[in-house]
């Protein structure tokens, strides 16, 4: 049966896939990736890991156009806020999301960590998923603290400096810590940069490498089925043979809409 | 990309080691505040307990299978060798000398012994800028609060004053500050930092405030400002600690009484000085009798057994 030359829509979209392709199987990666089997009886919760991920990515974005406006100055850092918040053009609406979805990635993480604990998920072999994890939640939460001074507002300034007298608490290490938190004896002007950098380099460098660590490990080692699940972990629904008309490389899964259930 | 994924996992074998061992943590732990015989006994536990742990952990889990053997040398008059196995029929070499050192493991070497004292030349003084600059010149050099006249005998002020004027405004702190009549000749003060002793909330004298009288006095280094209060005692709004005038904590959290300042007089103008922990005050006023500390920061004890959670104050280089 002679095949029907695929359509010229088709081509053009695929041509360039297929270029790229070719000379990076990057298309084949990502189609890995998004196309990998999961087992059957995945449902809602395993989306948790998925929103967290999203939520970061959001915080990122809008965090790196804050920045644009935002000065790190113990004199002029509350100004910028307010003028972020009053003044310039949907500055209200970009800071709300960064300061709100602050809570909402911390919240999203503790949920999908309770995901992963009541599923049983972070046994052999995914110990190791779960360390990078909870390293991902303290950095989380380091992300949290560090922004929180920003504004550079009374509560954000008091509650600084409880946390960094906190820290200081520690038996033996306390005193050196507060030193290394504050940039010196005490709170000071090197307090607000050193928490600056921390909060928009250096965490979320540590953070973004962890995740790419996280779901190496996720993809390497294939979602766990939930703990009432009637098949061996990895078992996916049964797919048609590819087919193929369409992109040798195309995102478009040919016959996507024909999957026989089984 | 297959998974490896044989079907037993490679985890220990249940034991009970893991117990005693976190039960010579929590001695160790305990020890710190009841002594260090306890301490001592709870690193043996700890150490003790540690390592038949590990020795249970890696006998319980197979090791990985050893190395194939190498296929036996080529004998001289051996079977005509193919010609893709051509390197056996180079010139006689001892085996020996072939293997001791090959470039590619001095290469190796060279790389990673290369690579490491690179990466070590830069990131060994990157993170040292990173840490020691909060641990050098940390004293403050004293501030000047004004003509001594500002502060009459058995009053007491809410100064506010710049501890590091290159720091600027970020570096104002607040302190209480009484005259107590002269002593041996000289000028007596009390001057207690506002610093709540719990974990560093901005105390508040306990009485009214009278900012009606409240006077700005423009010193060398920046703005002072005197607020006459007559209180009865400092309370912090945070959680509840409440010091009594001479700043002994009388309830709450905080975990010793309010630090002090030491104080100089300077052509009739009272500096303040170095700040100092306190654990109690005994006396009042100029017969107070204190014992001074190295400044800790807030939350530390500094006498009783729990001191010795702090045995080092943060170096001053
Ligand atoms: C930045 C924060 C995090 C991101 C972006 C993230 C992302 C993900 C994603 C996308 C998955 C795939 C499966 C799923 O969605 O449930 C996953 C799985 C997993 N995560 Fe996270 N995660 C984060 C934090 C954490 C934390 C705090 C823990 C626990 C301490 C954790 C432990 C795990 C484990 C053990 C798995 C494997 C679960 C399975 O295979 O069923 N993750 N993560
Ligand atoms: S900081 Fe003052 S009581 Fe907690």
């Amino acid at each position: 049966m002679a095949r029907r030359p695929p359509s010229l829509l088709r081509r053009i979209v695929n041509y360039p896939l297929d270029w790229i392709e070719e000379r990076s199987g990057l298309i084949g990666g990502v189609r890995y990736f998004l196309f990998r089997k999961v087992p059957h009886d995945t449902n809602w919760a395993h989306t948790l890991g998925s929103a967290t991920l999203t939520a970061f990515i959001v915080q990122a974005l809008t965090g790196a156009i804050l920045a644009m406006y935002y000065r790190p100055d113990p004199g002029t850092a509350y100004e910028s806020i307010q003028k972020i918040t009053n003044e310039l053009t949907l500055g209200w609406l970009v800071r709300g999301m960064h300061r709100w979805g602050a809570s909402v990635f911390i919240i999203l993480m503790f949920l999908h960590m309770g995901r992963v604990f009541l599923y049983g998920a972070y046994k052999y072999p995914r110990e190791l998923n779960w360390v990078i994890g909870v390293l991902l939640l303290v950095l989380g939460l380091f992300e949290g603290l560090t922004g929180y001074l920003l504004p550079y507002d009374q509560t954000g300034y008091w509650a600084t400096v409880v946390a960094i007298n906190i820290n200081g608490t520690a038996p033996i290490l306390g005193p050196f810590l507060v030193n290394l938190l504050n940039g010196g004896a005490d709170f000071g002007p090197e307090t607000l940069s050193r928490f600056y950098a921390l909060h928009m380099l250096l965490v979320p460098g540590a953070i973004f490498a962890l995740i790419g660590l996280h779901l190496y490990l996720v993809i390497r080692l294939g979602v766990s089925s939930p703990p009432w699940s009637d098949r061996p972990a990895g078992d996916a629904m049964p797919l048609p043979p590819p087919s193929r008309d369409g992109a040798r490389a195309g995102l478009v899964r040919p016959g996507a809409r024909r999957r026989v259930r089984s | 990309m297959e998974p490896h994924r044989p079907e037993t996992p490679h985890t220990p074998p249940p034991s009970l080691w893991p117990v005693g061992f976190a039960v010579g943590v929590a001695v160790l732990l305990l020890g710190l505040i009841v002594g260090w015989g306890i301490v001592l006994l709870g690193a043996l536990l700890t150490v003790g307990f540690g390592f038949l742990w590990v020795r249970d952990v890696v006998e319980g889990t197979p090791t990985a299978p050893a190395a194939p053997e190498p296929p036996p040398p080529q004998g001289i008059g051996a079977a005509p060798v193919p010609a893709r196995q051509a390197e056996a029929a180079l010139p006689a070499m001892d085996e020996e000398e072939i293997h001791r050192y090959p470039r590619n493991v001095f290469l190796e070497g060279a790389t990673l012994g290369l690579g490491a004292l690179i990466g070590g030349i830069v990131t060994v003084p990157a993170l040292g800028f990173a840490v020691l600059p909060a641990f050098v010149d940390q004293e403050p050099q004293g501030s000047d609060l004004g003509p001594l006249e500002n502060f009459p005998e058995g009053e007491w002020r809410v100064a506010t004053f710049l501890e590091d004027p290159e720091h600027g405004e970020v570096s104002r702190r607040t302190a209480f500050v009484r005259h107590n009549g002269d002593l041996n000749g000289v000028p007596s003060f009390t001057i207690i930092s506002n610093r709540c002793a719990h974990l560093g909330c901005p105390t508040q004298p306990q009485g009214s405030l009278n900012e009606e009288d409240s006077e700005e006095i423009e010193v060398e280094h920046g703005t002072v400002t005197l607020i006459p209060t007559n209180p009865s005692g400092f309370t912090c709004p945070c959680h509840g600690g409440a010091y009594s005038i001479e700043g002994n904590r009388t309830a709450g959290p905080p975990v010793r009484a309010l630090d002090r300042y030491e104080f100089s007089i300077r052509d009739g103008h009272l500096w303040i000085g170095k700040a100092y922990s306190v654990g109690e005050v005994e006396g009042e006023g100029k017969d107070a009798r204190i014992k001074k500390y190295h400044r800790f920061y807030p939350g530390e004890h500094v006498d009783g057994i729990q001191q010795i959670l702090y045995p080092f104050p943060a170096p001053n280089l």
